[in-house]
């Protein structure tokens, strides 16, 4: 479970987050949504403890972010920004080796290397392993630092846009990764999607923020209706029920 | 590239390098060697150590620098050490002249030219920790702001001065590797041996640190306390290359580069032998062929930040093609 208790942010005079108060269930995905310059990637970071609040206090699984070791708290919370720029060259194998960082300090014992296999497999990257980050698509890329995450073996996963500049196929793949991860490894996932058919069809819970604030939260069915998209966005939706899940069109 | 492929070019590469390294320094002790050996070598000897603890410490330094900025093209002297070391000897100059500023004991130099840079360095991290700076890049910023300023604050002495004074300092501001003061090794061995001691305690945060603020904070790394020890020991080294030679600018750029190139692996168990063996070839190597072959026609300094220099245009040219 994740607490956000009256938490605010502001950049200079723009209040980013404003006192924000929420209760992220354990367990599944839930998304957060909302429209441009609602605070959603501010959130997450705060969360992760990228991004320091203002005021308030965030517990990940009872662990506060702000006093809590950096290294235990990475045993217990991952996270997967949207630049992931490198500076250095590093193999697909390294990047998923730095998942094991959080519990050996750089000295990697029989079990860290079972693991970085394991993450590497599940992400199907092992064919891949030995081959340069630049030498890959942005979408073997995005599954490399996955692969990361995954291997950092954490009980809560947060990832800030992870679908953005995937294509069709390989979002939906991305997704439906992280399903699996979190039913099979029983993890919980954070994600920030702008997508809301994708939130729709694969969270278990979403969240939807406005200006800073939790404009309101459910289930998929609660959420993805016409009248709470059109308040949260400001333009007209409808909502068709195709194979009992909720599609969102928007095209005007 | 299989992995234990990748390792074994790595350990291959660095063997190679130490041997080059090696066979640099034997030739530098002895080519050229007549007369009585046993005053060449111990002369040769302390000049070997001095251009081997620059050759350490710009290596590590840079190395070190560029993982924490997380850029290839920068080095520590952006933030603008060697203006201050300029400003330095250009107020000794103006304020007690060249004759005693020569004649000062070289430890005492060493020691306050450290403490000028450490100090200096001190109130900028402080201003990084205080919040007053927000990162990295502004804290580079004001380097390179207050570094424009010693440079004018520079010249202003530097007009001031009698012209020959000004002859005797010109000299004093280029890097000079004929000339080490071998006087002051030991304590430019003490300090470089502390920041590795100090280092090595941390070295499995450096390949973290490489992956940036966030990756390094969401895999558990203290990534200010770290970004401003590092930041410490960075200053220490290059206070100790500074103190022994002078500002070098491009030198290294090009050590760090040339080991990212010839080493295909980017974890710092590599990186950085491989950037200290490259320096200790340039700089011993250089010095060797300068003074032996060519008789010292020419500063090994202006070689070495010409084709620093060249390489730095050539690396930014490759990148934008990029």
């Amino acid at each position: 479970m994740i607490e956000i208790a009256n938490v605010s942010k502001s950049y200079g005079k723009s209040l980013v987050v404003d006192g924000l108060s929420l209760t992220l269930p354990k367990g599944g995905i839930t998304s957060i949504i909302g429209p441009n310059g609602a605070g959603k990637s501010t959130l997450l970071s705060m969360i992760a403890r990228l991004v320091d609040p203002d005021g308030g206090r965030i517990a990940v699984g009872g662990l506060d972010v702000a006093t809590t070791r950096g290294d235990l708290l990475a045993r217990h919370l991952a996270v997967l920004r949207q630049d992931n720029h490198l500076a250095m060259r590093l193999t697909v194998r390294d990047l998923v080796t730095f998942g094991r960082y959080p519990y050996g300090k750089g000295r990697l014992g029989p079990e860290d290397v079972a693991q970085i296999g394991r993450a590497l497999s599940y992400l199907g990257l092992t064919e891949l392993a030995d081959r340069f980050l630049d030498e890959l698509s942005g979408g073997q890329r995005q599954r490399a630092f996955v692969a990361m995450v995954i291997c950092q073996d954490t009980d809560y996963m947060l990832f800030d846009e992870p679908l953005n500049n995937l294509d069709i196929g390989n979002a939906v793949a991305m997704m439906k990764l992280l399903t699996r991860a979190t039913r099979e490894l029983g993890k919980t996932a954070v994600v920030v999607l702008h997508d809301i058919n994708f939130a729709s069809r694969y969270s278990d819970h979403i969240v939807a923020m406005r200006d800073g604030r939790l404009h309101s939260q459910g289930t998929p069915a609660e959420m993805i209706t016409p009248e709470v998209l059109r308040d949260l966005y400001g333009t007209a939706f409808e909502v068709r029920d195709i194979g009992g899940h909720r599609v969102a069109v928007y095209y005007g | 590239m299989r992995r234990e492929a990748r390792d074994r070019r790595g350990r291959g590469v660095i063997g190679l390098l130490a041997l080059v390294a090696l066979l640099a320094m034997v030739a530098f002790m002895v080519v050229g060697a007549h007369g009585n050996w046993g005053f060449v070598l111990p002369f040769r000897a302390g000049k070997l150590a001095a251009l081997l603890l620059v050759a350490y410490a710009v290596a590590v330094s840079t190395v070190l620098f560029q993982t924490i900025t997380g850029n290839r093209i920068l080095t520590p002297s952006i933030i603008g050490f060697d203006a201050l070391y300029i400003l330095l000897q250009s107020a000794l100059v103006l304020a007690i002249g060249s004759a005693a500023t020569t004649a000062l004991d070289p430890r005492v130099m060493f020691v306050v030219e450290m403490a000028a840079m450490v100090g200096f360095s001190l109130v900028l991290y402080r201003l990084l920790f205080s919040g007053a700076i927000r990162n990295l890049f502004h804290l580079m910023l004001v380097g390179i702001v207050l570094g424009v300023l010693f440079r004018s604050l520079s010249t202003v002495f530097q007009r001031v001065i009698d012209p020959t004074e000004f002859v005797v300092l010109q000299d004093r501001l280029f890097a000079n590797f004929n000339s080490v003061d071998t006087a002051l090794l030991g304590v430019a061995a003490l300090v470089v041996g502390l920041v590795t001691a100090a280092g090595a305690t941390m070295f499995h945060a450096f390949d973290v640190m490489a992956l940036g603020r966030d990756q390094a904070i969401a895999l558990g790394v203290d990534h200010r306390r770290v970004t401003v020890r590092i930041l410490v020991l960075v200053t220490l080294l290059v206070s100790v290359s500074t103190a022994l030679v002078g500002p070098v600018t491009f030198f290294g750029l090009l050590v760090a580069n040339l080991a990212y190139m010839l080493v295909p692996d980017a974890r710092h168990t590599r990186t950085l032998p491989a950037a200290v063996l490259v320096a200790v070839i340039c700089l011993v190597g250089g010095q060797m062929l300068l003074e032996r072959v060519l008789d010292y026609s020419t500063a090994l300094s202006i070689v070495i930040e010409f084709a620093g220099g060249l390489f730095f245009i050539l690396f930014l040219l490759r990148e934008a093609v990029r």
